[in-house]
């Protein structure tokens, strides 16, 4: 498995990145951690003509509060969010799913910002970012904005990002000593999740699936269920109101339903408060 | 027959965990594989395969490769079609009235299989090969495909017209049908089950890779190959390339596991050698793990329908089993013995009467099938022990019990089955009690209970399989008799260096076995000399030029007592000339420590070196013996060997996912003596892992057009450390009495085991929802199905009592 | 093609490559080691594992262009004229290797978690290995061998 030829060019900073993706447009890929886009391209399913490494950019990684919020540069490695005593203490679900990420070697190598802009809905971290009420921050050729997770993901490995954008930051709201879970559902430790749930209590509840339809989602119908005083087994039942999950070999859509029925009961009890 | 705990070892090195020599090299990085080697001027090849599983080729243009930067030559199938003197072999046919389809290394007129390889791109470099595969276009006429085995049947499509039908065979054993159908008509107790084993992808972990190295003056070649079968790739490389044997050399350097999937000859291989000859220069292929999913052969693919008669006790009476097999687009070197070398298990380690076997075999638009770590016997051993303990719920009797009630007692061996085969020795209820003890079976039984009298979401089941295999491929008068090509012979030489070294020479092809670890062993025990001072040459046709190969659990039982048999050879040779030199009769020597010392007066000596040099330099030797200190033994076995065991599994059942977990496993096998525990517990670790893979993960899954969709370890579920439990073993030792060692081979027992004693701990753990089978691989989808079907059959995990009773039941004959 | 610069086993090597070559291909065919081996080209077996400026990566998916200026380490570096490391003399102690193949991606993870403080439990180290694929051992040796190094 090789890849096609492309062009390759190092960005030394935010700005010059984006200037290459000006430059590019549509020609171009961004290169971050490389473990969503090189697999792609080395079945060449993927074929960008010009890569823009943006991994050097040294100052897109970094983990600080932010007063009410913990803020994660865009370049930050899974394994560092996993690790990070600030992100543990404030933003203990974010930290925890990172660490649930495929595997040791991935984590070195994965970005927060890749792992959103690529926009997977099979992957953890979008669901974690939704359930946290996240956001994110954008630049671009006329400065920066900021785009709600809720807003974020628009469709199948969409996002709202322009393409002469650069993600560079996810801002998360703190939610210190919050009840929270993710539940992860695969056959092998290192595998995709089949379904997942990532959910948050903190006098209302965020809760988010992994998997469950065309874009990284929240499970809209539970959380309402909640809000409206239901109890979690009967919040639960509604965790796949309306959506239309893929099918693969691991399961059909009527199996991840169910999944994402007993996984969010299962998730809403763990992140019950413990009072 | 004595039956003698493993921890009684032989002398001083038979039977001692001394460390692999093999180690070190492969641990530093030293070690080199097929892609390692460096070959100055190597072009390397790329493959263009059919995206098709069944289609015509209409036109094959390679112009767009040939302008390619870095190609050197680009070639369909039509254009090398004169390049082979005969197809690709299949060594294996049967009946006299086989259906065997035309087999070139690059397809011609129709691809059949997706990966079926039809164009052939040379290039300067790997990155300049794999760009130009991309630039030729190939036209097809896409035909329909036929995955289905029972669709494949109905021959509506047919792989190859010429052939008139997709059935390749039917086979049978059946020595007396009106026994077995009077055994039904009079059963107390029947089972009738179809189970299916699913395509497997072996996935050794090193890819398959070939070098051809023209040798730069005269015709000869050196081919590197990844493969187990050196010496058979040989000849089959004279013969489909047409280069004279002697002009080829094939080595086997390191190389990264195989499990069956490298014991064939591969249209690459073949193409590498031909290309190597047409273009003069060296040829390198290596494959991509895709290809190793599409091109290399897959395991298994077989539906069996089995029946057991019993009576009403629950002993067996008759066996009936009707299979249909599997082989894939094409007949690959063994792909259609693979159903006989199950064919011969299906009444296990039972004293059944009577038995029938019959089997068609069919061709699909899929990968063509061959041999897979176990070749038939998992499968037969699967079927047997489902259906037993289908039989134990059906008598009533708990599944250890009905096995007990049906074992070939300790003192019928050698023991004549039903299908023929006579079983060296065993004691089949010596190793299921052990293993019941090594697990605390009556402990596990009651955690069981425990779990569901509470009724919550995490149920255990707890499953046992005791199995026998044949194996150490095999009295070559047998394999004739199997319409089988090759014999089953192993060759040896063993050779005293005049500074009191020895060289071994083996016709054995490890590739992860550690034979030059255990050969050098049982050399040395005899010598009573260190393994040191033992060096063992092997998978080089150069060094060793007779030897037919590792597979089948071979190596040992036939290739080790090969190199025991001359080893004792080269003995007597010593000794004769050790009793000229001190002028004693031959009888009053004896060997130890590697010093003849003469009976009755220690201080009269002549070491092992010393004999060597005295037969080096040939000045005093007896009249008539040849100089020099060496012996081969070419060892034909009087028959297989048949280790067994028994194994158990426990797995958590989560019942609201259907997610099954192996949280336990325990092993109990019998391979004879043991060469080295260290090694046998790793070939039992490793095979019980490849089969539970199948039991819980693995499926070469595709779809109804033929695409394999599971063709990355990304999609084939190849489990890691994390899925996988720690696994128990002991061990009993029966030797065999049919080599001198005593041993049996242990390369496939833990697969064979491991299959049916996860799934009966997951059948086990379904059946207080009525659940009697499930496929495998038992995905949790699969089991969450079959446990929404259950419940909407209105059978709840509260409604056991019959289950229950089973167990109750269980316990007190345990007790007995 | 494209001047790196990077730092393999404590050597500094300095070579022009083409953009698109893989950090394996570089290491196995540009720098001569091979003992770094490729088994799945995807991202899942494991065994092409390195160590880059420390941490466990693998190598197929990672662009030579991209570890310019970095540190590399490779299982050439392990062994030294001492001896075996004591992570490869674990393996050769506990059986953890029969075919080899991917012995060197493993030994790279294990010689990370060596250098993290521990010990490791026996869960966190199979969780460690989730990222290697062995076909032979069925991982008791190999997790017998780390138990004993990085272990309690």
């Amino acid at each position: 498995m090789i890849p096609a030829r492309f062009d390759y060019r190092r960005a030394g900073s935010t700005d010059e990145a984006v200037g290459l993706l000006t430059e590019h447009g549509d020609d171009a890929k961004l290169l971050a951690g490389g473990h969503s886009l090189l697999p792609l391209m080395k079945l060449r399913l993927a074929a960008p003509a010009v890569l823009i490494d943006i991994g050097r950019l040294s100052d897109l990684s970094y983990i600080r509060e932010e007063g009410d919020a913990v803020v994660v540069g865009a370049l930050t490695r899974h394994r560092d969010i996993e690790v990070s005593d600030v992100l543990g203490r404030h933003v203990p679900l974010l930290a925890h799913v990172a660490g649930q990420i495929g595997d040791p070697q991935v984590r070195h190598r994965g970005t927060i910002g890749g792992s959103l802009a690529h926009g997977d809905p099979a992957s953890d971290l979008p669901a974690a970012c939704l359930a946290l009420g996240a956001s994110i921050t954008a630049v671009g050729p006329t400065g920066s904005r900021t785009i709600a997770a809720d807003d974020f993901f628009t469709g199948f490995l969409e996002t709202a990002l322009r393409p002469d954008e650069v993600l560079t930051e996810v801002t998360l709201p703190k939610a210190t000593g919050a009840g929270w879970s993710f539940q992860k559902f695969n056959r092998r430790a290192q595998d995709w999740a089949i379904v997942g749930v990532a959910a948050v209590r903190n006098g209302t509840a965020g809760v988010a699936l992994v998997n469950m339809g065309s874009t990284p989602l929240r499970a809209r119908a539970v959380e309402e269920a909640l809000a409206s005083g239901a109890g979690d087994a009967e919040a639960a039942d509604h965790a796949a109101d309306g959506l239309e999950p893929p099918e693969d070999l691991n399961a059909s859509a009527e199996y991840r339903r169910h999944l994402a029925r007993v996984l969010v009961r299962r998730a809403l009890q763990e992140a019950r408060p413990s009072t | 027959m004595t039956t003698v705990e493993a921890s009684a070892g032989g002398g001083p090195v038979l039977g001692t965990r001394l460390r692999r020599r093999e180690d070190g090299a492969l641990l530093t990085g030293e070690s080199r594989f097929v892609a390692d080697l460096a070959v100055p001027g190597a072009l390397h090849l790329a493959l263009v395969r059919s995206p098709h599983a069944l289609a015509r080729i209409v036109d094959v243009d390679v112009s767009g490769a040939l302008a390619m930067p870095g190609v050197v030559a680009a070639f369909s199938g039509a254009d090398l079609r004169d390049e082979w003197a005969g197809p690709l072999p299949c060594g294996w046919p049967v009946t006299a009235e086989m259906k065997q389809p035309a087999h070139l290394p690059l397809a011609v007129e129709r691809a059949c299989y997706v990966g079926d390889a039809v164009a052939v791109v040379v290039a300067t470099s790997e990155y300049a090969a794999h760009d130009a595969a991309d630039a030729v276009t190939v036209t097809y006429e896409p035909l329909p495909a036929v995955v289905d085995l029972e669709q494949a049947l109905t021959d509506e499509v047919v792989v190859h017209p010429e052939l008139g039908t997709n059935v390749a065979y039917t086979w049978e054993l059946a020595p007396d049908d009106a026994a077995v159908d009077a055994a039904f008509a009079s059963a107390a107790h029947v089972v009738d089950a179809r189970y299916v084993q699913q395509r497997l992808i072996p996935a050794a972990m090193e890819p398959r890779g070939v070098l051809v190295v023209p040798e730069p003056f005269g015709g000869s070649f050196t081919v590197y190959s990844a493969t187990q079968i050196p010496h058979i790739l040989r000849v089959m490389l004279a013969l489909t390339a047409g280069v004279p044997e002697t002009d080829l050399r094939v080595v086997a350097p390191a190389v990264g596991g195989g499990f069956g999937s490298k014991l064939n000859v591969y249209a690459e291989e073949v193409l590498a050698l031909a290309l190597a000859r047409r273009l003069r220069r060296p040829v390198r292929w290596i494959e991509e793990r895709t290809e190793n999913a599409q091109a290399t052969i897959q395991g298994r693919g077989q539906i069996q329908h089995v029946e057991l008669a019993a009576d009403a006790e629950g002993k067996v009476t008759a066996v009936r089993v009707r299979l249909t097999a599997d082989m894939g687009a094409y007949l690959q070197l063994v792909t259609p013995g693979i159903p006989l070398l199950g064919a011969f298990l299906y009444s296990g380690v039972y004293d059944v009467p009577a038995y029938s076997f019959r089997c068609t075999s069919v061709f699909t638009t899929a990968t063509p099938t061959d041999a897979y770590r176990g070749a038939g016997r998992p499968e037969a051993t699967y079927a047997i022990e489902r259906a037993m303990d289908t039989l134990a719920r059906r008598v009533g009797v708990a599944p250890e019990e009905i096995r007990r009630r049906n074992f070939i007692g300790p003192d019928a061996f050698p023991y004549t089955s039903v299908a023929g085969l006579v079983y060296d020795s065993g004691n089949y209820a010596g190793a299921l009690d052990r293993c019941l003890a090594l697990a605390g079976y009556d402990a596990l039984r009651a955690e069981q209970q425990r779990r569901r009298a509470a009724g919550g979401t995490r149920q255990l089941g707890i499953g046992i399989s005791s199995y026998f295999e044949m194996c150490g491929l095999a009295p070559s008068r047998v394999l004739a008799s199997l319409n089988y090509t090759a014999g089953g012979w192993e060759a040896a030489s063993v050779r005293i260096l005049p500074t009191g070294k020895v060289e071994v020479v083996t016709g054995t092809s490890p590739h992860g076995q550690g034979h030059e670890t255990s050969w050098a062993m049982i050399v040395a025990d005899r010598l009573g000399i260190s393994p040191d001072d033992v060096d063992v040459i092997h998978s080089d046709t150069a060094r060793a030029p007779y030897g037919l190969d590792t597979y089948g659990s071979r190596s040992l039982a036939v290739g080790g007592t090969a190199v025991a048999m001359a080893t004792d050879r080269v003995v007597d040779k010593a000794r004769r000339l050790a009793a000229h030199q001190l002028e004693v009769a031959e009888e009053d020597l004896e060997l130890a420590g590697g010093v003849f010392a003469v009976r009755g007066s220690p201080d009269r000596t002549m070491a092992l070196a010393a004999v060597a040099f005295e037969a080096f330099t040939a000045h005093d030797l007896p009249d008539g013996m040849e100089p020099n200190l060496e012996a081969s033994c070419h060892f034909d076995p009087p028959n297989f060997t048949f280790p067994f065991g028994t194994h158990l599994a426990v797995v958590e059942l989560d019942t609201d996912t259907g997610k099954v977990s192996l949280v336990a496993y325990h092993a109990v096998d019998d391979c004879g003596v043991q060469v080295n525990p260290m090694i046998v517990e790793g070939q039992v670790h490793g095979g019980v892992v490849q089969g539970a893979a199948q039991a819980l993960w693995e499926e070469a899954a595709y779809d109804t057009e033929g695409n394999l969709l599971s063709a990355t370890l990304m999609d084939y579920l190849v489990p890691s450390a994390a899925e996988v439990p720690s696994i128990t073993t002991a061990s009993t030792v029966t030797p065999s009495p049919t080599n001198v060692l005593g041993v049996k081979g242990v390369g496939e027992a833990g697969t064979i085991g491991a299959a049916p004693a996860v799934i009966n701990a997951v059948v086990d753990a379904l059946s207080p929802f009525g659940i009697e089978d499930i496929a495998m691989p038992a995905s949790p989808q699969r089991v969450w199905r079959a446990i929404e079907d259950a419940r909407r059959r209105g059978t709840h995990p509260t409604s056991t009592a019959a289950t229950d009773d089973t167990t109750t039941q269980a316990t007190s004959t345990k007790e007995t | 093609m494209r001047r790196i610069e990077v730092d393999v086993n404590g050597s500094r090597h300095v070579r022009h490559v083409d953009e698109r070559r893989l950090l394996s291909d570089f290491l196995r065919h540009d720098l001569g080691l091979r003992g770094t081996k490729v088994g799945c080209e995807h991202g899942v077996c494991g065994a092409c594992t390195v160590l880059l400026d420390g941490a466990a990566v693998r190598s197929c998916l990672l662009l030579a262009v991209q570890v310019d200026g970095c540190r590399v380490d490779t299982v050439e570096g392990l062994a030294g004229p001492e001896g075996l490391h004591p992570l490869q003399e674990a393996l050769h102690r506990h059986h953890g290797l029969q075919c080899g193949y991917c012995t060197a991606g493993i030994l790279m993870t294990a010689v990370e978690m060596a250098g993290e403080a521990g010990p490791h439990s026996v869960e966190e180290i199979k969780q460690r290995l989730s990222g290697h694929i062995c076909r032979c051992t069925g991982y008791a040796g190999i997790v017998a061998a780390l138990s004993e190094v990085v272990g309690s």
